[in-house]
């Protein structure tokens, strides 16, 4: 009974919502989105300080929530006993915090632009995750996920992402603060130069699935490994291009997100607090609360991209199931678990790599200015770009050699072209250390040289 | 009147409002917003035609990216103070701006809109209007002159910019 | 999948080879920018020349081809545009041989200014060949980006700087204009081609004609800008004199020939509205000539004088097109053709020999500057009179011949008041082209103290080709070929255009459902319900 009904949800047979009208299932559909979201904050804030605090050797918020009862309490089985939460409502604690303070609006401020800020950080944050599918969208998934399928999907999260600039750059500009404009025009640089090679890392992807539409990066995914090893998935980590790809667009993402190691926007101890040293309070809050929505969403999207969605493990259940028929209900049992539990599996993926994020804050120092634009613009967007390139030949000689052939040669242009920027990249630094190791030595005037000041190459010495 | 309509004249009045704060607003940086709002609302307008792939480059391009650098020089040369102080008030050029404005505005209007209101035959686009491979299509078959040109285009931009950005050669 | 609902173009590389191999040239230069040893340009001016000639070669038999298209009716090739396209690659040609010198002293030998001279020639070469509107622009947009920088190349200087700067800002003003006008044609005839445009506008000539006169409008701005008509000619005197001379001859000579390249082809596809702007066109005409040349008369510097000059010789070449258009029997645009290569060589002749004046990083163009320049230099001194002489339009040169043709051809066409116009302005110019000859030849006291740079072997060069291009035998063979010229309307009287692919394709139709379409051929007014 409860068996053949989950079948039909599974199927699309039964369509239990009862809703016809696309505005409502349109408004549920947001609502699956944004709620999850929202609830899932706060308890990110806590597993961010806790992780952080585990990595740095602290504690941490442990105590907030603790009830301790009292030797006379009525029932006996909890007198004396403490009733830990591991500091689970500190977040909640904190959150009330910043409802109830006083919300401070500095006289010197561009008022409008202000206010509507937050509003704006806010905004693409919650957009983002528009066309992100967390569940298959055959039977019931289908109906709820994602909000709009359409076949730009991934470059609506491109645009969206690039509109998240603004609620820096506005709330910096209008604080009319040097620190505060320093943060604002630090995250439109970022932003832009981040952006390029996101969108190539993006684009290798979408070239090798032949389409935009999450869903059919998803589907793409599911194909056998590699075009020809059957059972296992495609996930595009789990190839060269797709691996090249993956690190391009993980260190692209943090930068979009301002996240450490790229936080100079609101790098503290050179700009307080950057962009939002003004705000307080509530508005505050909601560029917090935005910071880590966007790090949610931008998870989900990596995992969309790279991690096979919303599948639990890399395998294909149902060839696995035809070839090796002794196991089969088994594998029809996993097939099933993969189907439900596949807004489970996505959300783990997005702890994942939010943890991740947090792993990275904990382990890195922050970049100095240089450095970030040099990784951008000489580093990823070149590694992009081959990487493209490589994708579009792997392509066209998959479709004349079949996928061995083309997989082989792909290999082959992987591997020469890491020789080509392996050595390319040695040299470079070679002479760059060589450049900014030069120390300047006041003493021992040499005869040629005016002025008494000589360069010492470190190296030599 | 029908939804698609009625989003159309939501959104394009938005769009519109969006191009006279541009004009009218003295503060850059507000106007740049104003600019930012018209991009926008103009990629909505695109996929309310169905043109997807038309409307998303414009966001990404226009809104998300050109205008944030925009911004950044704006905010970098600090324009806001001294723009407000430098336009002078020649009340009589600043008429006659208006009135050319106001005579032009109601040309295109009356002339060039209002025939287009009488316009009642439904054109159907085809089936895969607007999509990112109808577009890539026409750009490598009908269009594949113009596009690999472009690149020369670009080419130009880049290596003129150095040219007269760099140190002293 | 959906290959078969697309037709894939069939290329004929032949067409596009010459612009091909002057943007490689180009690309090939900048490589070697990159390695060249120390301010060292030969090299670069070596290929540059090489890819000039080559293309010039590759376009030389293409002459007595027939008209044909390719790329999907983007590239276009018929007599007009290859004789443009010669004239553009000469015009490069010269102005870059006498560069390096002038640049070395004037300290401005930046090596990037060849491959950005290319290729702006390049973009000047697709705006000829090509009578469609989106071509056009794209081409007008390399061209005119690139000479945004060029007019800029001498960084230190104000000047220069405040001419890169005008002319970028009014150039981009004067871009928008033109493509808020292709997008009026596009919203017209829902294509780019014109001559989708004439055919549109022949078949239903009262089709909305606001919207018509908007788009001949706003395309008439736009062009009037490039080709420096007077109400949008204030540009030109100011960035003529700030940009470095070799930049300013280029500029005179390239641009001006590709934009009313562009511009005739505009102004022909529009013919069925003739009504619309001819009158227009007769005033600023009549008016560009005039101001050109009395605002010349009062210049006190030679190459603002000359640029004003540009501006009346524009004028003339309007003449020449208006006859054309206003009768084409009568009229050719063989006149215009052969009237550009004229300008182009009298043009970069005169700015070739006022190169000399640059010495030691400072130049100096006022007439002063040219004092006793014929006991220094007699050859290029020679050589500037003669370029004057046939600027002013004086017999035995071909400047005498060309204008003589055009009075012709705007007697015959019916436009008297044009050709009057256009003897006035003759001798009305007389007056400043005499005052730099006079320059030359000044042996007071002051002269002593001007100084000139050494003659060298490109400028030599480049003035014995400029001085053998005004000898008017030569352009006999082109009038007459122009005569020939196979153009917009012949083409489409024959039907010849009708046979190239459309530009908008049937995306994919329903197989059952029936999709109306808006092609090219069905303009707007059919679609309409009344």
């Amino acid at each position: 009974m409860v068996y053949d009904w989950l079948k039909g949800l599974q199927d699309g047979a039964i369509n239990p919502l009862g809703i016809s009208g696309p505005f409502l299932l349109a408004l549920l559909k947001v609502l699956l989105l944004i709620i999850p979201i929202l609830t899932l904050v706060p308890g990110l804030i806590w597993w961010e300080r806790r992780l952080l605090s585990w990595m740095q050797d602290r504690i941490g918020p442990n105590r907030t929530g603790t009830i301790t009862f009292p030797d006379n309490f009525p029932l006996k089985a909890l007198a004396g006993k403490k009733i830990r939460t591991f500091g689970l409502l500190q977040p909640i604690a904190d959150g009330l915090k910043l409802f109830l303070k006083e919300d401070i609006t500095p006289s010197h401020v561009d008022r409008k632009i202000y206010f509507i800020a937050p509003a704006i950080a806010l905004f693409p944050a919650f957009a983002l995750g528009g066309t992100l599918p967390w569940g298959p969208h055959t039977g019931i998934y289908g109906l709820l996920t994602p909000v709009a399928n359409i076949e730009i999907g991934i470059l609506y999260v491109l645009a969206i992402s690039s509109l998240g600039a603004y609620g820096v750059v506005l709330a910096g500009y209008a604080s009319n603060n040097k620190y505060s404009l320093m943060g604002g025009l630090r995250a439109s640089a970022q932003l832009i130069s981040y952006e390029l090679g996101m969108a190539m890392a993006v684009a290798a992807v979408v070239m090798a699935a032949g389409s935009m539409k999450l869903t059919s990066l998803v589907e793409a995914q599911e194909a056998p490994l590699w075009g020809f090893v059957e059972g296992v998935q495609n996930w595009f980590i789990f190839t060269p291009y797709g691996l090249v790809a993956a690190v391009v667009f993980l260190i692209a993402m943090i930068a979009e997100t301002n996240r450490a190691p790229f936080d100079l926007p609101e790098a503290e101890n050179e700009l307080i607090a950057g962009y939002h040293t003004e705000y307080s309070s509530m508005k505050f809050a909601v560029f917090f609360m935005g910071e880590y929505a966007a790090m949610f969403v931008f998870s989900g999207v990596f995992a969309v991209l790279f991690l096979g969605g919303y599948n639990m493990m890399p395998f294909q259940w149902d060839v696995l199931a035809n070839q090796i028929p002794a196991m089969r209900g088994f594998f029809e049992f996993m097939a099933s678990a993969n189907y439900w539990l596949a807004p489970l599996t996505f959300i783990v993926k997005c702890a994942a790599g939010i943890t991740f994020f947090i792993w990275l804050r904990a382990t890195l120092p922050r970049l100095r200015y240089d450095q970030l634009m040099n990784l951008g613009w000489k580093t990823l967007l070149p590694v992009g770009v081959a990487n493209f390139i490589v994708v579009g030949l792997w392509v066209v000689l998959t479709k004349i050699w079949g996928p061995v052939g083309g997989f082989v040669s792909l290999l082959v242009a992987m591997v020469f072209l890491a020789v080509l920027y392996l050595n390319f990249v040695s040299r470079t630094r070679a002479e760059a250390i060589g450049l900014q190791s030069r120390k300047i030595a006041l003493v021992d005037p040499a005869p040629s040289q005016r002025r008494g000041i000589t360069l010492v190459d470190p190296n030599k010495s | 009147m029908n939804a698609n309509q009625l989003a159309f004249i939501a959104l394009g009045g938005l769009a519109f409002l969006g191009a006279l704060g541009v004009v009218l607003i003295p503060n850059p940086v507000r106007a740049a917003l104003a600019l930012v709002v018209n991009f926008f609302v103009l990629g909505l307008l695109y996929f309310v035609l169905g043109s997807q792939m038309m409307g998303i480059s414009q966001i990404m391009v226009y809104a998300g990216a050109i205008m944030v650098l925009f911004l950044f020089v704006i905010m970098m040369l600090k324009l806001d103070k001294k723009a407000e102080e430098v336009a002078p008030g020649d009340a009589w050029r600043k008429r006659f701006t208006w009135l050319i404005g106001a005579v032009i505005g109601g040309a295109i209007f009356g002339g060039v809109m209002l025939p287009l209101a009488s316009i009642t035959t439904r054109v159907n686009p085809p089936q895969n209007f607007g999509t990112p491979q109808a577009v890539g299509w026409s750009l490598f078959t009908t269009y594949v002159w113009p596009f690999e040109v472009i690149s020369v285009l670009l080419l130009v931009g880049i290596v003129g910019s150095i040219m007269l950005a760099k140190r002293r050669f | 999948m959906q290959s078969e609902l697309y037709t894939i173009p069939s290329i004929d590389w032949s067409l596009v080879m010459p612009f091909i191999v002057v943007v490689i040239t180009g690309v090939i230069g900048l490589l070697i920018e990159m390695f060249r040893p120390k301010q060292n340009n030969n090299a670069i001016v070596l290929v540059s020349l090489a890819g000039l000639a080559g293309a010039f070669a590759l376009l030389i038999p293409q002459l007595g081809v027939t008209t044909t298209t390719t790329f999907a009716g983007m590239v276009l090739r018929d007599q007009f545009g290859v004789l443009l396209q010669l004239i553009i690659v000469a015009g490069a040609f010269l102005s870059l041989i006498f560069s390096e010198p002038y640049m070395k002293q004037r300290r401005i030998a930046h090596g990037e200014f060849y491959p950005m001279a290319l290729w702006a020639t390049s973009g000047a070469m697709l705006m000829v060949s090509s009578d469609n509107l989106l071509m056009i622009f794209v081409g007008l947009e390399v061209l005119s980006i690139a000479l945004y920088c060029l007019a800029g190349l001498a960084r230190d200087e104000q000047r220069s700087e405040e001419a890169a700067l005008k002319y970028f800002l009014l150039g981009a003003f004067a871009s928008a204009f033109l493509l808020y006008g292709i997008a009026f044609v596009y919203g017209i005839t829902g294509s780019t081609s014109l001559a989708v445009f004439m055919e549109t506008l022949a078949r239903a000539p009262g089709i909305n004609d606001l919207t018509v006169l908007f788009a001949i409008t706003l395309l008439l701005v736009g062009f009037g800008f490039k080709t420096a008509l007077v109400p949008f000619h204030q540009w030109t005197p100011d960035v003529y004199q700030g940009a470095p001379t070799n930049v300013t001859a280029f500029m005179s000579a390239v641009s001006k020939v590709a934009a009313f390249g562009a511009f005739a082809r505009v102004l022909e596809a529009s013919l069925p509205v003739q009504e619309f702007w001819m009158p227009a066109l007769i005033v600023i005409t009549i008016l560009t000539m005039t101001v050109g040349n009395l605002a010349a008369l009062v210049q006190k510097d030679v190459k603002r004088a000359l640029g004003y000059s540009s501006i009346a010789h524009a004028g003339y070449v309007m003449v020449a097109l208006l006859a054309y258009l206003q009768d084409p029997a009568k009229g050719s645009l063989g006149t215009v053709i052969t009237y550009l290569a004229i300008y182009t060589f009298m043009t970069i002749g005169s700015f070739a020999v006022l190169s000399l004046t640059a010495v030691n990083k400072s130049e100096g163009t006022r007439y002063q500057d040219l004092y006793g320049l014929w006991n220094r230099a007699p050859l290029a001194a020679g050589c500037l009179v003669l370029f004057m002489v046939s600027l002013v339009g004086v017999p035995p040169t071909a400047g005498f011949l060309g204008k003589f043709q055009i009075f012709q051809d705007a007697m015959g066409a019916g436009l008297p008041l044009l050709a009057i116009a256009l003897a006035i302005n003759s001798f009305v110019s007389a007056y400043y082209y005499l005052q730099i000859v006079r320059a030359v030849f000044v042996d007071e006291e002051g002269a002593l103290r001007v100084q000139s740079a050494p003659m060298n072997a490109g400028l030599r060069f480049a003035l014995v080709i400029c001085a053998v291009g005004v000898m008017p035998i030569l352009f006999a063979p082109i009038l007459s070929q122009g005569k020939q010229t196979v153009t917009l309307s012949k083409m489409i009287e024959s039907g010849a255009f009708l046979q190239r692919p459309v530009a908008s394709v049937p995306l994919n139709p329903e197989p059952g459902e029936k999709v109306e379409q808006i092609t090219p051929s069905a303009p707007l007014s059919t679609v309409t319900g009344n």
